[in-house]
């Protein structure tokens, strides 16, 4: 591991040096020709920035502005509503309720899932017989297609039928309406996500962990510390830049989720299970005569969340080099 | 001198790749219909039929016989509603569409389809009330290519092992009587679907129609009435808990186990039912009062949507009037399991498979879901009326305050 990283860094200092050695003398005639050549490479970038994310973006902002209709979506000349679609959205009486459903779908799956991928990830890092092949398998769950995954939970939780309720009916429990109770359907989405969360939390995790060099363990079982005390001195400190990055892709993944709920309960019953992301759908696509508008202005919302996550955790990340 | 030759080289380069990513998006918007030529682009929900598969075979035939070919592309039928609205917006509708036949009147409503003045298309043979979905003010935007309804199925082995007659049922008080009479055998009742989408309004619009309500009116004592029947039935364990979440597969799939006595399902399932590992047998589904119930009527209608090239309407027109000719609406309709749209032909299904006179005779008793003039009312009210279904048999809020919130709620909107 340090061998590579110092072949890499000499690499790149050659790297500079061959780049900087030509700027030198000849600048006058250079220069031109080299922005050109600079924005021949930037052309294919920028382009698709602008044709795969900005337009999107900005026919989006331009959906959730107007008032459209399906007449007016085909043939154009939706009248401009200013933010009336969102102040739609933030007088339904289903708003408040789905940013709560929102939040705690958000804050019970990356807590859940980030624990016990930490976990895992220290127990991985043991090196026992069988424990790649074992870490392999744990993977399943990520390379599954999300609808296989989801519609095997909404199996396992079927009310009647389902295995969970068959396994408390051995233990004596009196089964639980997982899916069509509203109040259980959350949680049960929210297991269903954790389960498919881990593996993610897992790989990242436990390549940070392999990063972390060995001497500094052994100085410290040199010490006596404990296991517990290496953990929160050594492994946890200095996986923080990792795991903030791991909680920031979590957080941004699990905003957005769709199918699982979607397939699972639709985001019911009578919207117990509703997130943003389900609603905007609903709105959009989920009624014979869509309102995009409002689905629109959802969909924006959700953007500006997870926009200032990322702030947050650019400026977390300044302030930890800044130290 | 090796500059400005370098320059150039660089610029061109530029050139090229910027007219490659151009000629790559004008080719991929321009495509569709509107690349001319012979290929006439069909669009259609049924994504289980397969290039090997009859259906396919009669479209491919279909284009021959007009002289051109066919392009089919089977989508799911939630998906192909959307696909067909951005088609229309984006200008490259398929030259026929195939959609469900609520959605006519929201693609009418966007000016995306065709009427039958504009595209020739006779349609003096089809049944009114199968045609009812597909028009409004007047106007015709497409054929019907076959029609499906709901019925009850029951297991025959169980209710002749509990000694009741499903002839005999034909009221609500007689259903209920069969399902206590088949719990207190320890069996199962009823299974239905109820899920949160439109499935779930298709499937409460026989009890609720068979109550005397309306749609216009949601809170009707007639309303409150089906409703309650549907909640009573999870109450008192006739129905079990998962029709919630049913959509009308896993509904069949619980019916299938054979421990139900009842199934709440349609035409298209007839195939399915042969599978089962048990006797069947359908009835209509009662009315409060007695009688049959008025059931929603499903199925497709075949469209014209609206080009920029009208020339090409001709051809289409060929293609429609070939899919629903009388001789090819009956391969059809026989491979979908659907009962036809044409009184003449429906007899001939009749005839050669005895099984289908309980469904022709609930097609015909049938009503469209957008008919009574509610057009692109309808989306609203039967988003309301699943959602007030949801909450009472999830035990949230009562029949009576479901309806009257599902009440306010299409009013408003």
């Amino acid at each position: 591991m340090p061998a590579t990283t110092r072949t890499s860094t000499t690499a790149r200092d050659t790297g500079a040096a061959a780049s900087a050695a030509p700027a030198g003398p000849p600048r006058s005639r250079a220069r031109r020709p080299r922005r050109w050549a600079a924005w021949g490479f930037l052309t294919p970038v920028t382009v698709y920035l602008l044709a795969f994310y900005a337009y999107p973006l900005y026919r989006n902002v331009e959906l959730s502005l107007r008032e459209y209709t399906v007449r007016s979506f085909v043939q154009g000349g939706a009248p401009f509503a200013g933010l009336d679609n969102y102040r739609t959205v933030l007088a339904d009486p289903t708003f408040w309720p789905t940013v709560t459903h929102t939040v705690v779908f958000t804050a019970a799956s990356l807590a859940a899932q980030f624990t016990i991928g930490m976990a895992l990830a220290l127990f991985f890092h043991q090196h026992f017989p069988l424990s790649g092949t074992l870490r392999a398998l744990i993977l399943v769950p990520w390379l599954l297609p999300l609808i296989v995954s989801a519609s095997t939970w909404s199996w396992l939780l079927n009310s009647d039928s389902g295995l969970v309720n068959a396994a408390l009916g051995v233990v004596g429990i009196d089964p639980v309406n997982w899916l069509t109770s509203p109040g259980w359907s959350l949680t049960s989405v929210i297991i269903a996500n954790i389960w498919i969360g881990i593996p993610f939390n897992l790989v990242v995790l436990y390549s940070g962990l392999q990063a972390i060099p060995t001497e500094v363990y052994e100085a410290s079982a040199l010490d006596g510390a404990t296991g517990w005390q290496r953990f929160r001195s050594i492994t946890f400190p200095l996986l923080r830049p990792v795991s903030a990055i791991t909680l920031l892709l979590g957080l941004i993944y699990t905003l957005k989720v769709f199918d699982i709920i979607w397939i699972m309960t639709r985001g019911g019953p009578t919207g117990s299970s509703a997130t943003l992301a389900t609603w905007s759908y609903r709105l959009g696509f989920g009624n014979l005569l869509p309102e995009f508008g409002p689905g629109a202005a959802i969909g924006n919302l959700l953007i500006v969340l997870a926009l200032i996550a990322g702030l947050i955790y650019i400026r977390i990340e300044r302030r930890q080099h800044l130290r | 001198m090796t500059g400005i030759s370098r320059r150039r080289r660089l610029a061109a380069v530029a050139v090229i790749a910027l007219s490659a990513v151009a000629g790559a998006a004008c080719s991929s918007s321009g495509g569709g219909s509107s690349d001319g030529g012979g290929a006439y682009v069909v669009w259609d929900p049924y994504p289980q039929f397969a290039d090997d598969s009859e259906w396919v075979a009669l479209l491919k035939r279909c284009g021959t016989s007009a002289g051109v070919t066919v392009e089919r592309t089977g989508y799911d039928t939630t998906d192909l509603t959307n696909k067909a609205l951005l088609a229309a917006q984006q200008g490259n509708s398929p030259d026929v569409l195939i959609v469900d036949n609520p959605v006519i009147s929201t693609l009418a409503e966007a000016g995306a389809l065709t009427t039958t003045d504009e595209n020739k298309l006779d349609v003096s043979s089809m049944a009114t009330n199968l045609l009812g979905a597909g028009q409004r003010e007047g106007k015709t935007y497409g054929v019907p290519i076959g029609a499906n309804t709901l019925a009850l199925y029951y297991n025959k082995d169980l209710l002749t092992a509990a000694g009741v007659d499903p002839t005999a049922i034909t009221d609500w008080a007689a259903l209920n009587a069969a399902l206590t009479t088949v719990k207190a055998r320890g069996r199962k009742g009823i299974t239905f679907s109820a899920i949160g989408t439109e499935e779930g309004s298709f499937q409460f619009l026989p009890w609720f129609w068979g109550s005397g309500a309306q749609l216009t009116g949601l809170d009707s004592p007639q309303a409150v009435a089906a409703l309650t029947l549907w909640t009573d039935w999870l109450k008192q364990g006739h129905a079990p808990n998962s029709v919630i979440n049913n959509t009308q597969t896993t509904s069949w799939q619980e019916f299938a186990t054979g421990d139900y006595a009842f199934a709440e399902n349609g035409t298209w399932q007839l195939a399915n039912a042969e599978k089962l590992g048990f006797a069947y047998g359908t009835i209509a589904i009662p009315a409060s009062a007695g009688g049959p119930a008025p059931a929603p009527t499903g199925g497709e209608f075949v469209s014209i949507p609206v080009q920029d090239k009208t020339d090409r309407y001709a051809t289409s027109q060929k293609l429609v009037a070939c899919l629903t000719s009388a001789d090819n609406l009956l391969t059809t309709d026989t491979t979908l399991s659907y009962v036809a749209p044409v009184a003449a032909v429906q007899d001939r299904q009749a005839a050669t498979d005895p099984k289908l006179k309980v469904w022709v005779e609930a097609v015909r008793a049938a009503k469209g879901r957008t008919g009574d003039n509610l057009g692109t009312k309808y989306p609203k009210i039967s988003e309301a009326l699943w959602t007030a279904v949801q909450s009472a048999l999830s035990g949230g809020t009562s029949p009576q305050e479901a309806l009257k919130a599902a009440q306010a709620a299409a009013a408003t909107r």
